[in-house]
């Protein structure tokens, strides 16, 4: 692993507020940016083990309290607070995600906020036969055809992208990561942990990878004064997924796509699996993401390469 | 003096003369084996194989899932389809230039068997040898194992965005303007060039790319169709359904062994506006000329479809 390069952020007198702030990559944020400022962490759960100067409020984002967390000294807002529970309900989580980053907004603003930052992710362009092997920011975001979870995810890109219009006087960044892998309790990162990782038989497609480190840098970069717009953020260089398993040292199964398909189905519906039938398709088709346009402008590179990246998901894997 | 049984008999036979034998003989199959892997792959393989293996190594893998090791695998199989099967008679292939460059090419044979045989002919024939990226429909990413493959023998979804990638990594482009159109055609419109698509040449513009036109004979007597069945297409979930009656025949399934032939012409080097349109539309005609110009020549130079 490779240092990586200082951060260009330097804190001024303005807090930054982290919404999401207990997931893991959040926790990962808030520990690396509370020495260079104020840090406000907002997440309807606890942040136990949370360093003393990071000021943190239970609440839901729809709450009106949430309001006075931005009446004092905000330089920036981090929202990481999506709400993704393949097992939730979907109603509930469209409203809570969708209307709390309006009210938001709305906050940012109301007391102008300079700074916005969403954590989008790559998995709103979809993964489809007919993708560019590459897919650059203005790809249409065709992720929720197939798969209507994402749709939450593509509602507030847009929502985040019409504000990026509306408000020029707010630096507003959108950051589209490829699969983040990690600690972090994500599809790919536990895809990746599976004792026996299943694929689909005659199927192996490319995959990129980005380590959560590199995304936390992405976000401290993306903090800076002058950075604005939607970027993609990749990792080390795309390998093919039997090459992943292989470096990972993994045992796996091939699975024709029919019987996949159908098995993960009723597997999810019996909550045997927590992997909904539709991401099989990312280990089918392409899904990649060209992120030149974030290593121009916000100067970022990943500091992790691929075996490092890989094994990030191994890391707390008998920690519990 | 007590007599040998029957099984020490035996053993000394075998131990003495068998061995000896079939010793004899496995050597013998092994040489022939490599005699006709040399004969095959040519007495440079290895040398051409470490041209491409330290090229992909330098640009630190390709982006697009090509594997070196994959084409090793492969290359016996080609080979042997290539130089024994097709006997593939290759014309200028030095003509393709060094860098990016656009292979426009004929499309003929229901299946694209023309492509492979290019992309042998640029990795046997062409010094330094070269690898083919030819652009595949978008359906044959949907369908197991041909996708790998695909992916693995350094060929890509055909579009546009693709296109430009590889161009910029200065890669060997084979384009077939001709599309589905030509693949498909049935044996009464052998050789007639279908219309071209544009989109080729805007790229060609775009990115200065020069463009070697090529033929290929002997391709489209390979299957015969006699028309195309688009209830049949729809039903199955294909891109076209060709009639070819002989794969009903015991081993029609393979091709006929025609013999191919393929010409390469001097490259074209174009300038001008990528979006003009009707300027692209004149340039189109012209690459559509050269191929069609080489395709007459190559045909009336043919004695025989099979020898």
């Amino acid at each position: 692993m490779t240092e990586p390069p200082p951060t260009p952020f330097v804190a001024d007198d303005g807090a930054v507020v982290i919404t999401g702030i207990c997931g893991r990559l959040g926790r990962r944020l808030a520990r690396k940016l509370h020495r260079q400022g104020r840090v406000i962490g907002i997440d309807r759960r606890s942040f136990p083990d949370r360093p003393a100067d990071v000021e943190h409020h239970e609440l839901d984002l729809r709450s009106a309290r949430v309001r006075d967390i931005f009446r004092d000294g905000v330089r920036a807002l981090v929202h990481l607070g999506v709400v993704h529970d393949p097992r939730g309900d979907t109603a509930e989580h469209h409203a809570s995600n969708v209307a709390g980053l309006q009210k938001l907004l709305e906050y940012v603003e109301y007391f102008g906020v300079p700074k916005v930052v969403l954590l989008s992710s790559a998995n709103v362009y979809g993964p489809r036969p007919d993708n560019p092997q590459f897919l650059g920011e203005d790809a249409p975001l065709l992720g929720a055809g197939p798969f209507s979870r994402i749709r939450d995810l593509v509602e507030l890109d847009m929502c985040a992208q019409s504000f990026f219009w509306r408000l020029s006087a707010v630096q507003t960044v959108i950051l589209r990561p490829t699969h983040i892998l990690g600690t972090v309790r994500n599809a790919p990162s536990n895809y990746l942990r599976l004792a026996v990782v299943p694929t689909l038989l005659g199927f192996d497609p490319m995959l990129q990878a980005v380590h959560q480190d590199d995304v936390v840098r992405a976000i401290m970069l993306a903090l800076a004064p002058t950075a604005r717009g939607i970027y993609n953020i990749a990792g080390p260089p795309p390998v093919p997924l039997s090459r992943v398993i292989e470096l990972l040292e993994r045992q796996t199964v091939a699975v024709p796509h029919t019987v996949a398909r159908l098995g993960v189905e009723r597997l999810f519906r019996w909550r045997v699996t927590s992997f909904p039938a539709p991401e099989l398709d990312f280990i089918r088709y392409v899904c990649m993401i060209d992120d030149s346009r974030a290593r121009r402008d916000l100067g970022y590179a990943p500091a992790h390469g691929l075996v490092a990246t890989l094994c990030a998901v191994d890391e707390e894997r008998w920690l519990g | 003096m007590a007599e040998k049984s029957a099984l020490a008999r035996f053993t000394d036979v075998a131990t003495g003369r068998g061995l000896p034998l079939l010793r004899r003989m496995l050597a013998g199959a092994e040489r022939v084996v490599d005699e006709v892997t040399e004969r095959l792959l040519g007495t440079d393989f290895e040398e051409r194989f470490r041209v491409l293996a330290d090229r992909y190594e330098q640009l630190g893998g390709d982006p697009f899932g090509f594997n070196p090791e994959a084409v090793r695998s492969a290359a016996l199989a080609s080979a042997f389809f290539h130089r024994a099967y097709f006997r593939t008679d290759v014309y200028d292939v030095d003509r393709v230039p060094a860098g990016r460059v656009m292979l426009v090419a004929n499309h003929s044979g229901q299946i694209p068997i023309d492509a492979a045989i290019i992309g042998c002919a640029l990795f046997f024939d062409a010094n330094p040898p070269r690898i083919t990226r030819a652009m595949v429909d978008k359906w044959a990413a949907t369908l197991p194992f041909v996708s790998t493959f695909f992916s693995r023998m350094g060929q890509v979804v055909g579009l546009p965005e693709n296109a430009r990638r590889l161009l910029d990594m200065g890669e060997l482009l084979l384009v077939f303007p001709e599309g589905m159109r030509g693949v498909s055609k049935p044996f009464d419109e052998r050789y007639q060039l279908q219309e071209f698509g544009r989109g080729f040449m805007r790229l060609a513009l775009e990115t200065k790319t020069p463009i070697v036109p090529v033929a290929v004979v002997g391709a489209e007597e390979q299957y015969l169709s006699f028309g195309r069945v688009s209830w049949a297409a729809r039903a199955f979930g294909l891109p076209v359904f060709p009639l070819v009656p002989q794969v009903l025949l015991p081993g029609g399934q393979l091709p006929l062994p025609t013999k191919y032939r393929l010409f390469f012409g001097e490259p074209l080097y174009f300038e001008g506006d990528p979006d003009d349109a009707a300027a692209v539309a004149d340039k189109v005609y012209l690459v559509r000329e050269a191929v069609a110009h080489i395709l007459r020549r190559g045909l009336a130079q043919r004695r025989s479809i099979f020898l």
